[in-house]
């Protein structure tokens, strides 16, 4: 075996030219081989690139996908985001744990497999989903999760799960997912019928400047959520002083309840391929990269496919489209398992070979990116984006959704609706008006732009979806009069707390403090002066923290405060002595009794 | 009328608050002529004797006994002061807070290198209060009403918190007195 792990590790880390940009790669395999990245594994890998061992374990602990410590040669990972749970995914957890004999968290005695939880897999709209090894099962119940438990068990081989198969390209024989894209409405931008290349080709008979020209005046915005001027990102990154410069599309979709850029990546990838080459010309690039999160590597070999056939015709590689000198190629960076690699910071760390760590800024990414280099970072809808707005022009383009936020934006509907799944809709379109078109009944309350957003009440629901009112990335979550807001919030806030990187102490510490409170709020034992530690905490979070996932966690908090604040006050009550209600002494000393042998002398007979 | 009183306490902590109290030097004889002091280390007082203006807590809560009195404190005094991060925060106490408790009192009493036990006794008196479970900072315990930060606080920063209070002014500590790096 150590043999094997050694001859192995050799040749991974030839195949990568012992680039250590490329650990992140190299880690990938050797997990997917051996089931983990072992200490004898690091030193290996440490030694094959010169680099220090520190290093490949800094990169492994930081990872869901990747661990030290051996896995199951197949892990089931369960979606345990809000969506999936009240669809029922605690009991498919409970049917998996019981037909494999052990807890979550744990592996089978004999190392075959590993049952886990995992954040959001981006199947918010076939939910309780699941994830075998790359293989993805949606629409689970405890009969569907003891199906696949003892098939596998059997056979062990994940690739048996998918059927049926899913619509559209999922059953490509190089995708066969059971996975279905419940595309629910086509707009006129993204799905709509388009000749392929036609923007690509457009493009090249302009200038450089001219492509950004045209991005500029089609006042495009980025997708993912912050909403950047495409445009203007672009010129920054022509104009940065640099020998190479890089395209990046961040196709790391992590925000809980979105799944529109995994419908782009099954149903358009040549549009967005089309969108990363127009802006590898519009800003002098010759690398291309995409950083597929992890979750999505069913996509993988699909993707590989249209990449190299476009290398074929000459889309991409050397003189692009025939543009004498215009080379450009594009490779895929796969994630595994950080949400924090969605910012744009850390997913070019991830890019790196490093941890996912977001970076400081300035330098932004567009005078300093990847590999110190001037880099583009945008969502995989927005290079779709730039493809039509080439080909179509950029006064069609603006003239498509509203005067602040031309065109149009996917959103991804999850929740108490009756049609969940993507619809391109015209930015400005009423949030009511949407719930009507999803078919949602008895809404109490809406999550806009997954837990990084908003949770609104039926007061907002005149407003409208667009970059001046509610911004999205996409993430539409829906819940009706029976759940608890609260509870969700706080479900929100565990994510938060898994998914900070840990680098600053106001996101580390203060997402943690945040949950504990108003867990202790929905515990009941909560005092009115609760509510405005919790306001204080939240805003000391978010304008102390570096990136954009520490400035947006205490949102579920903050946002729940302010349009639900009857729900906090009902569940708060002054204490009258001073006395903490929280404060359990029974409890806190339930331990030293047991030590002791003696039950309290003081509290034993006072209560 | 008679002149506010003032109660002090030292719960989980080292009294190197107390300490810093008393560092306030002369002071002291202006602040008697201010206040009475009530239940405290200083005048060792060791019962309420009425209603207190103020309570001054040093500490956090480590086992029952500082909770009960952290309880009598609230009930007698009108405000309380959290002085010092053990009293704010758990402090050095807490850093007990990851480990099981049985694993504390093994390593106090049985495991350490320094220890000489023949009989391998692990004190149990009914006098001893018993440990929490872990170090819990007094406003988890019960409502604080101000809080001084510092390990200690300076004598600069509780005279004025007091004289503050006794005054009936607003708390205005300059950023030195509770800057601390």
């Amino acid at each position: 075996m150590s043999e094997n792990l050694g001859t192995f590790i050799k040749n991974v880390c030839h195949k990568y030219k012992k680039d250590k940009t490329r650990l992140m790669d190299i880690a990938c395999e050797v997990q997917e081989q051996f089931g983990c990245v072992s200490g004898k594994a690091m030193d290996l890998i440490a030694g094959e690139i010169s680099i220090h061992r520190v290093e490949v374990e800094n990169l492994v602990s930081f990872y869901a996908f990747l661990s030290k410590e051996p896995k199951g040669k197949i892990v089931i990972r369960l979606c345990n985001d809000i969506i999936d749970e009240l669809n029922g995914a605690e009991e498919v957890a409970k049917a998996f744990s019981e037909e494999l004999g052990i807890k979550v968290g744990q592996t089978t005695a004999d190392g075959k497999i590993t049952l886990e939880y995992t954040p959001c897999i981006g199947m918010c709209d076939q939910a309780p989903a699941a994830m075998v090894n790359d293989v993805i099962v949606t629409n689970l119940n405890s009969d569907k999760a003891r199906k696949i438990a003892h098939s596998i068990k059997k056979h062990g081989d994940p690739s048996k799960l998918s059927a049926p198969l899913g619509d559209g390209n999922n059953a490509n024989e190089l995708v066969l997912s059971m996975v279905n894209n419940n595309i629910r409405q086509k707009g006129e931008v993204i799905f709509a019928r388009h000749e392929q290349g036609a923007g690509l080709t457009k493009a090249l008979s302009l200038s450089p400047v001219e492509v950004i020209r045209d991005i500029k005046t089609a006042r495009l915005r980025g997708r993912g959520g912050a909403g950047f001027p495409t445009g203007m990102k672009w010129e920054f990154a022509r104009q940065a002083t640099g020998t190479n410069r890089y395209v990046i599309c961040n196709a790391d979709e992590g925000e809980p309840g979105t799944f529109k850029d995994r419908v782009i990546l099954t149903e358009c990838p040549d549009l967005m391929f089309e969108g990363m080459t127009i802006a590898g010309y519009a800003i002098g690039s010759e690398t291309g990269i995409l950083y597929l999160r992890g979750e999505y590597a069913y996509l993988r070999a699909f993707l590989e496919k249209i990449l190299s056939n476009r290398r074929k015709n000459g889309m991409l590689g050397k003189d692009v489209g025939g543009k004498k000198g215009f080379n450009f190629d594009i490779r895929i960076q796969m994630g595994a398992g950080a949400y924090i690699c969605g910012e744009e910071t850390a997913l070019i760390s991830s890019c790196e070979g490093l941890r996912g760590d977001p970076k400081t800024r300035p330098p932004f990414p567009a005078q300093k990116g990847y590999l110190a280099s001037p880099t583009t970072v945008n969502n995989v809808e927005t290079f779709c984006c730039v493809a039509r707005i080439l080909d179509k022009g950029a006064p069609w383009f603006t003239e498509i959704g509203s005067q602040g936020s031309p065109s149009t934006k996917l959103l991804s509907v999850s929740g108490d609706c009756k049609k969940p799944g993507v619809y391109e809709v015209p930015f400005g379109i009423k949030v009511s008006d949407l719930l009507k078109m999803v078919g949602a009944e008895d809404t109490a309350a809406v999550q806009v732009g997954g837990p990084s957003g908003q949770m609104i009440g039926p007061a907002d629901f005149k407003r409208t979806i667009c970059y001046d009112d509610l911004a999205t990335g996409g993430s539409i979550m829906i819940f009706n009069s029976t759940r608890d807001v609260l509870r969700i919030a706080s479900k929100f806030m565990e994510f938060f707390v898994e998914e900070s990187c840990g680098y600053c102490t106001p996101c580390r510490t203060g997402n943690v403090l945040l949950k504990e409170r108003l867990d202790r709020i929905i515990a009941g034992k909560g005092e009115p002066s609760d509510l405005d530690y919790l306001q204080e905490l939240g805003e000391s979070v978010k304008v102390s923290s570096r990136c954009g996932m520490g400035q947006t966690s205490p949102n579920p908090v903050l946002s729940t405060l302010k349009n639900f604040r009857g729900q906090y006050e009902k569940l708060t009550k002054r204490s009258k002595d001073g006395l903490m209600q929280s404060f359990d002494i029974k409890a806190a000393i339930a331990d030293a009794e047991a030590i002791a042998g003696r039950p309290s002398e003081k509290f034993s007979l006072n209560s | 009328m008679d002149k506010p009183k003032v109660a002090t306490t030292s719960l989980a902590g080292c009294f190197g608050c107390h300490m810093s109290i008393l560092d306030i030097d002369d002071r002291i004889l202006k602040l008697i002529e201010l206040v009475d002091f009530d239940k405290s280390p200083v005048d060792d007082i060791k019962n309420f004797t009425g209603q207190c203006a103020i309570g001054i807590i040093e500490g956090g809560c480590c086992n029952e006994e500082n909770v009960h009195v952290l309880q009598e404190f609230r009930k007698h005094c009108n405000i309380l002061i959290a002085c010092g991060d053990c009293a704010t925060m758990g402090g050095i106490p807490a850093m007990r807070n990851n480990i099981p408790l049985k694993e504390c009192i093994d390593e106090a009493y049985k495991n350490s290198p320094s220890v000489y036990n023949p009989k391998n006794i692990t004190p149990n008196d009914k006098e001893l209060p018993l440990l929490l479970n872990k170090v819990y900072p007094c406003q988890e315990v019960v409502k604080i009403d101000y809080f001084l930060p510092g390990c200690p606080p300076s004598a600069d920063t509780i005279w004025q918190a007091l004289v503050a209070l006794l005054n009936n002014k607003p708390l205005d500590l300059p950023y030195k007195l509770i800057k601390y790096d």
